[in-house]
């Protein structure tokens, strides 16, 4: 029996094509996931995330414990609010999961990891907890909508109270407040502006519904797909995963090496890839007709490499993809499609971000 | 629930198949297939003048989420293609019985059409 979020109602009512992600229920579309995908890069789209995992760490000790669980370096983190994104690292300096670190009160960070990971995380991360004396707290108790897009701010504001829309008031990217019985944070897996929004779960469905009465249109896991791969971010699971070194998954710049005498999990692991070199994630171009897909062998000079994720773009309208490929890649390559090989175009893992194409 | 027109008669792997007399036959896929397939991006069509025998995969409907082929559902010669689908390809997901058609078959063989499924049929397999 797969979990529900408490917002099942709204997308049944909507007309979702439901379907089972990682043993939860989850809205795939609503009829078509390219509208979903031009409504947040155009106007503002909303996504049920409640099944991503919140967890809430406290103690004196917390900054000290995640300067050690994370690869980034929570020392970054000065100003209350702020949020940092990272690797969870095992020894061998492969990737638990990625999550986002929120900085609450010195004593008090909250991560938001992934859902399909949950059980491994928690695992792991009270494993870790423990010599520093820190309380792992996980919270189902709330509810998570991300609403992104070029108008998504301006929608969310007309059902923010004076005091709420005072909190968020010229919030930089990347941080997060409490406002009310929302907490509110402009982070976000699309590449345009808006918010993830944490709130009880009893208060969802109402607040789903005000959403939509703003004009809001509601978008699935299909449109968060496409939405995220044309924004170049990772996927956990596809893009990476414990066999995989951040190096060689688009996040070195993840890595925070400096101060080198910080000790993090996974650290000497990953010294050592660095200096022997890895394979490399790049974003792959192919303007021809035809969609690039997970798993296509891709040639390039020096070898052959994989793609990990792969789509059709609706707002460029061909395909792209990410490849894990040797670090000798040229600026072509060719993909093995279907048994024919296509020459494609090598280019930065990053291809639309704020409504434009930025290859 | 899908529609699943009377008239038409239908391939096991979801196309559909309309007499347009004189022995040519438009070719389609289904309400339910282009459902399961999700928004279609490309369609590859086969060239006017291929020969084509039953069951060879002669067109490829791309869709957000797979690639898939489409199969000839009886054997002939192509004798027009749905161009529109390079510019719409949505059509198929809007209009799959109509606007949405893939290629006509002038058939070889009109015997193949008896071995086909009609819409009892189809929506029993399809029930499984």
């Amino acid at each position: 029996m797969a979990q529900q979020t408490v917002l099942i109602g709204k997308h049944l009512e909507a007309g979702a094509k439901v379907v089972d992600f990682h043993g939860w229920d989850m809205p795939l579309h609503y009829g078509s996931q390219i509208e979903e995908h031009h409504a947040v890069r155009t106007d503002a789209g909303m996504f049920d995330v409640s099944h991503m995992t919140i967890v809430d760490l406290t103690g004196s000790r917390t900054r000290e414990f995640l300067r050690y669980l994370v690869a980034n370096d929570v020392a970054k983190l000065t100003t209350p609010g702020k949020a940092l994104y990272t690797g969870m690292l095992n020894e061998a300096g492969g990737v638990i999961d990625d999550l986002i670190v929120y900085f609450m009160t010195e004593n008090f960070f909250r991560l938001v990891v992934n859902s399909a990971t949950r059980e491994k995380d928690l695992a792991w991360i009270n494993a870790q907890a423990k010599a520093f004396d820190v309380t792992v707290t996980e919270r189902p108790e709330f509810a998570m909508i991300a609403v992104q897009g070029p108008n998504a701010k301006a929608k969310v504001a007309t059902l923010l109270s004076d005091e709420q829309k005072a909190a968020v008031a010229g919030m930089k990217p990347f941080f997060g407040v409490q406002a009310g019985n929302l907490f509110i944070a402009t982070t976000g897996y699309t590449g345009e502006d808006g918010y993830e929004i944490s709130l009880p779960n009893g208060a969802a469905a109402d607040f789903w519904q005000q959403l939509l009465d703003a004009g809001v249109k509601p978008a699935g896991l299909g449109a968060r797909d496409t939405l995220r791969l044309e924004a170049g971010m990772n996927l956990y699971g596809q893009d990476m995963d414990e066999t995989v070194s951040p190096l060689a998954a688009n996040m070195g710049w993840t890595i925070a090496w400096e101060p080198s005498d910080r000790n993090f999990i996974g650290r000497s692991a990953l010294e050592a890839q660095r200096a022997a070199g890895t394979f490399k994630l790049v974003g792959l171009v192919m303007e021809q007709k035809g969609v690039l897909r997970h798993g296509q062998k891709v040639l390039v000079a020096g070898g052959e490499g994989e793609i990990t994720s792969g789509t059709f773009s609706p707002t460029l309208g061909y395909s792209i993809a990410m490849a894990r490929v040797p670090a000798t890649v040229g600026d072509t390559a060719e993909v093995d499609i279907r048994g024919k090989l296509v020459p494609v175009q090598v280019v930065k893992p990053s291809f639309v971000r704020m409504g434009k194409k930025v290859i | 629930m899908s529609t699943i027109p009377q008239e038409l008669k239908y391939a096991s792997s979801h196309e559909w198949v309309r007499s347009e007399g004189n022995g040519v036959y438009t070719v389609g896929i289904t309400e339910h297939a282009q459902d399961l397939l999700g928004d279609m991006v490309f369609v590859e069509l086969p060239d006017v003048g291929d020969t084509v025998a039953q069951g060879d995969d002669v067109a490829v409907a791309e869709s957000v989420k797979a690639a898939s082929d489409i199969y000839a559902p009886i054997s002939g010669e192509i004798v027009a293609v749905n161009d529109a689908l390079n510019d719409s390809p949505e059509t198929v997901n809007s209009a799959p019985f109509a606007d949405g058609w893939m290629f006509q078959i002038k058939a070889s063989d009109e015997a193949e059409l008896a071995g086909l499924l009609d819409a009892a049929g189809y929506a029993a397999s399809i029930a499984e």
